[in-house]
């Protein structure tokens, strides 16, 4: 009950800083304190927003797609090099450095390369996402995998388990946490994938969308498809609450 | 009949010996206890028993079978309940079948009637953070129990309870030990506890570990409930106190 009221208290809070910020930016633009063509003022944003929902709706479409497609290339992806690199120590190895230097490459930088080789297609962009997202999942579901408790799976030894019951039993459930952790990130990720790929080339998509207004000098458009955007990744990402939620139902078990 | 032997056991690790020539025998029915400091071995031999560690010299018989380094034949039960946290306490002591190649649902069913027994009806849908910890370590020894019907091996299993708790664990445990008949190797350090649960008792003592006596509690069970005041339970304990000193 506490718990709860603490909880709407804290969101009351957020929302109240929200409000603030857009009563001051409303008010900045309203006064002519920033030219309108620079910054559109929040009236002006979901104007845009209303206006332009069919075409915008159009193009999400396409931008979801090649994310999920990519998101689920670059988990199982992830997910598999995790298990590898746990079950076989050389490659642990051999690969785990690489899979980190993966990482500091920008993958800004790659895009243009990607579609150079790929073409103005999909797959160019299911490739970008693929490298933005099997990272988090291979670390996190890795990190998992090696945190599983020793003497726990002593135990299972001594009653006769073999590796791959232990990796079932033990390993897999108990990296459950690690895993959806990571999921949430490369849901993130794997949005901004889309639309950073689709800026560099492209025939339909957010990212082709947010290119077009903003040679147009329409800011009042830019802002209603950044605000789509972020939109996207905040329910993508509590869809993942959602299922790890209905995947992990101790967790939410209480102490008696 | 069931019956474990250790025999002539040795096992060094990294150039030092951490125990030398223990010879245990455990019968039918029976508690023993390996009483010793910390860090003196037990837990070695406790691995050796259970078919983890390979003994450098010397080996561990069940019924006759030798089963020296053959894990799956013996389990055991630690101080942590090490249940596992994502499965119910049905599955949770259902695992042990269900590693042998049955049947989740048929290990599910062979499981249900011990419930009772253990004092642990009406837990079986639950996780085990919603247990207390005398609770979960009954459900640790009922899998023990799931594995292997009749030895269990019991790494100071009682020693991260509270007091109260540990004391109606202690009766707790004597009398499904009658119940299931089960035979107990047992390891702690508490004397106290030694004396009050065993029928025979080993110490283990000196680096690397030894067995240096067997002391044999006569005192028939059930023990009474003021055992540990009486004059015969302190003269064990005197006993014990010079020979580990």
């Amino acid at each position: 009950m506490r718990k709860k009221f603490q909880s709407i208290t804290s969101k009351i809070n957020t929302i109240a800083a929200i409000l603030i910020l857009l009563i001051i930016w409303q008010t900045v633009s309203a006064l002519g304190i920033v030219p309108g063509y620079m910054l559109p003022s929040p009236v002006q944003v979901v104007k845009a927003f209303i206006q332009e929902f069919p075409l915008l709706m159009e193009n999400a479409k396409v931008t979801l797609l090649e994310a999920f497609i990519g998101l689920a290339c670059g988990v199982s992806f992830g997910f598999v090099m995790a298990v590898l690199m746990d079950r076989f120590e050389v490659l642990y190895k051999a690969f785990y450095p690489l899979v980190v230097l993966t990482q500091t490459i920008p993958t800004v930088a790659v895009a243009p390369l990607l579609v150079l080789w790929f073409g103005y297609e999909m797959l160019p962009k299911i490739i970008l996402i693929v490298i933005a997202t099997f990272f988090p999942v291979t670390v996190g579901v890795l990190d998992g995998f090696r945190s599983a408790d020793k003497d726990t799976m002593n135990l299972l030894r001594s009653m006769g388990a073999s590796e791959f019951q232990i990796f079932r039993y033990v390993k897999l459930p108990g990296s459950m946490g690690q895993f959806f952790a990571s999921l949430r990130i490369s849901v993130a990720y794997s949005v901004v994938g889309a639309v950073i790929s689709e800026w560099l080339g492209g025939f339909s998509g957010l990212g082709v969308y947010m290119t077009r207004v903003k040679k147009a000098f329409s800011f009042d458009k830019m802002f209603a498809v950044i605000f789509l955007i972020s939109l996207i990744s905040l329910l993508l990402m509590k869809l993942v609450d959602f299922l790890q939620k209905k995947c992990m139902p101790w967790e939410d078990t209480k102490n008696e | 009949m069931s019956e474990l032997i250790v025999k002539n056991v040795s096992k060094s690790f990294d150039g030092r010996k951490i125990i030398q020539n223990v010879n245990v025998t455990l019968h039918e029915g029976e508690l023993v206890c390996l009483l010793g400091v910390s860090g003196g071995g037990k837990t070695t031999l406790f691995n050796v028993i259970s078919g983890l560690t390979i003994p450098d010299e010397g080996q561990v018989f069940l019924d006759g079978e030798e089963i020296t380094g053959k894990p799956g034949k013996i389990s055991y039960m630690l101080q942590k309940d090490l249940l596992l946290p994502y499965r119910t306490i049905e599955d949770n002591v259902a695992l042990p079948l269900v590693i042998k190649g049955m049947s989740k649902k048929e290990a599910r069913k062979q499981a249900a009637p011990y419930f009772a027994e253990f004092g642990l009806e009406g837990t079986e849908k639950k996780y085990p953070r919603q247990l207390s910890g005398g609770m979960r370590q009954r459900a640790a020894l009922m899998r023990t129990y799931m594995f292997s019907r009749n030895v269990a091996l019991l790494d100071e299993p009682f020693s991260a309870l509270d007091t109260i708790t540990k004391s109606s664990m202690h009766t707790w445990y004597l009398n499904i030990m009658e119940q299931i008949h089960l035979s107990t190797l047992f390891i702690t350090h508490d004397i106290d506890e030694a004396i009050l649960l065993s029928d025979r008792i080993y110490l283990l003592t000196g680096k690397p570990g030894e067995i240096t006596q067997e002391i044999v509690i006569r005192e028939p069970k059930p023990r009474r409930a003021d055992f540990n005041l009486t004059e015969e339970f302190l003269q064990y304990k005197r006993l014990i106190l010079e020979k580990i000193g």
